[in-house]
């Protein structure tokens, strides 16, 4: 069972905001933190990694109080059982992949289990490489490793997978799902991705506005406004093509161009560069698997 | 032609030693510099960047005040560790590591703080001390700012001329380097001698620089590949 009770004043553009967050996790489990950029899910994370103090909190990870500002109990980052998967990776550039694991790993390397890691992994190949000739994807994977080799009783991933493309993201997720399921780390995801919350955490934290807003089981949390029996789209109108019957109308949303047909009294109402919204019924749609 | 070899032997003593020194005091400093936000980073900066623009004679001036046997540094270290650092090479080693301190202290404080933390944090969070990540992350990954550090500190203390003569004076073995010696010979009409020097110097300067801009480029192309 891990405790945390935190209090943060953090500076921002628009001035002073407390972070203010309270939860508790159990052990083994899995926890999505989501929020927009700048609602305090990666000082969260820093807050529970030891790397910056709160104002006031406590911290208890399976028995053992990390942190109680009452008591003046505060362990440095080297004494808190964490693995921290950073958003740059953070891999020692002076080192090999084998060595940035063996450096985790401290005095006596526990070469079985770093041998067994890479394997997880699929990176016992590469082994000798130094990180700079390595993919995003090979770095995140190596990332991932050494946050494990200390058999950490939490690990924090700060969006791990936003720097890779779609396919390496769908890859990691199976990846880092599968590792979950072998070691049953306590882990904390801080994520922007729907997809890959629903296929990793069992459970999920809002943080708006410096505090909690709501928390619970991802399709319990998301869909009260995610979740709707309509497709919904909104785009810009970039082309109109008026025909004889009904006018096409070319709308681009996100990097797609759909094509749809509008009325000629609809059609008058758009113009070049109008905001519009697509949508369809839920028994309407068709879909095909990629 | 008789030369007297004695006050190249002298710098380059001179030039190790304050080198030496400042490495071990350089790395800790800049650390810390680049660590610091305080206000008070500007202000130490600013002193540890004085020998920059400062006249040579100017800092000589004031520690020949402070390290004379009548000022009361001077006759401190005199009655307690019996050192007297004016007109000695001990002193002219304490000099030189104070106007030779950017030259250090600069290139590796600019380096570590051209790392992102997040390599400094990682190694934290995977229970390594301050001291073990210093020396296993973030030194060997500033190895060219290291480089440039000591090569500058080294050159820049060969040139050294208006504080030595303020504070070491022209005794031979002692305090006559190379650069005191060109000036003596010159002075004396002996031009042969002075002539020695100043090529061996230049040569040696060009291709210290040389090398360093080599090995530099070196560096930076392995830690990119």
């Amino acid at each position: 069972m891990i405790r945390i009770q935190v209090r943060k004043t953090l500076s921002m553009s628009e001035g002073e905001k407390a972070l203010q967050i309270e939860t508790s996790l159990e052990t083994g489990s899995f926890t999505a933190i989501y929020g927009r950029s700048g609602a305090g899910k990666t000082t969260f994370l820093r807050l529970l990694a030891g790397l910056i103090q709160p104002e006031q909190g406590y911290i208890e990870v399976d028995g053992q109080v990390w942190l109680d500002t009452q008591k003046k109990i505060n362990l440095p980052p080297q004494k808190r059982s964490i693995g921290f998967v950073f958003q740059d990776f953070a891999l020692f550039p002076n080192m090999t992949v084998l060595e940035n694991l063996q450096y985790a790993s401290g005095n006596k390397p526990d070469q079985e289990f770093i041998k067994q890691l890479l394997t997880m992994v699929s990176m016992e190949k590469l082994a000798h490489r130094k990180p700079t000739t390595l993919s995003g994807g090979q770095k995140q994977r190596i990332a991932l490793a050494r946050a494990l080799v200390r058999r950490p009783s939490i690990l924090l991933l700060d969006e791990p997978l936003s720097a890779l493309d779609q396919e390496m993201r769908h890859k990691l997720r199976e990846e880092i799902h599968l590792l979950h399921r072998q070691f049953q780390t306590t882990t904390l995801l801080v994520s922007h991705d729907l997809a890959e919350i629903y296929r990793l955490a069992n459970k999920v934290l809002i943080i708006e506005e410096g505090s909690i807003s709501k928390s619970g089981k991802p399709d319990e949390v998301f869909s009260e406004k995610r979740l709707s029996s309509k497709i919904q789209l909104t785009g810009e109108v970039v082309r109109i093509v008026p025909g004889e019957v009904v006018y096409i109308i070319e709308i681009l949303t996100g990097n797609s161009i759909i094509k749809t047909i509008a009325t000629k009294e609809e059609a008058e109402q758009l113009a070049i560069g109008s905001q519009v919204m697509v949508f369809s019924k839920a028994f309407n749609p068709i879909i095909k698997k990629l | 032609m008789n030369i007297d070899y004695g006050p190249l032997l002298l710098t380059f003593q001179l030039a190790f030693t304050t080198t030496f020194f400042l490495l071990i005091l350089g790395i800790p400093l800049a650390s810390f510099l680049a660590g610091i936000t305080h206000k008070s980073k500007s202000i130490l900066e600013a002193f540890i960047s004085l020998p920059l623009v400062l006249p040579p004679s100017v800092l000589g001036f004031y520690l020949l005040l402070a390290f004379s046997p009548t000022g009361w540094l001077g006759s401190f270290l005199e009655r307690v560790f019996d050192i007297r650092l004016v007109f000695s090479f001990e002193g002219l080693v304490v000099a030189s590591i104070l106007y030779s301190l950017p030259f250090m202290v600069q290139p590796i404080q600019a380096g570590l703080e051209a790392l992102p933390a997040s390599l400094k944090e990682a190694s934290y969070t995977l229970g390594k001390s301050k001291l073990q990540t210093m020396f296993q992350v973030l030194l060997p990954n500033i190895k060219p700012a290291l480089f440039s550090g000591i090569v500058l500190s080294f050159a820049h203390t060969i040139g050294e001329f208006g504080l030595v003569l303020m504070i070491g004076g022209n005794i031979p073995e002692e305090t006559k380097v190379a650069s005191i010696a060109i000036y003596d010979e010159v002075e004396t009409l002996n031009y042969e001698a002075a002539h020695v020097y100043s090529s061996i110097l230049l040569l040696l300067s060009f291709t210290i620089l040389l090398l360093v801009y080599i090995i530099n480029k070196r560096l930076l192309n392995y830690t990119k590949e």
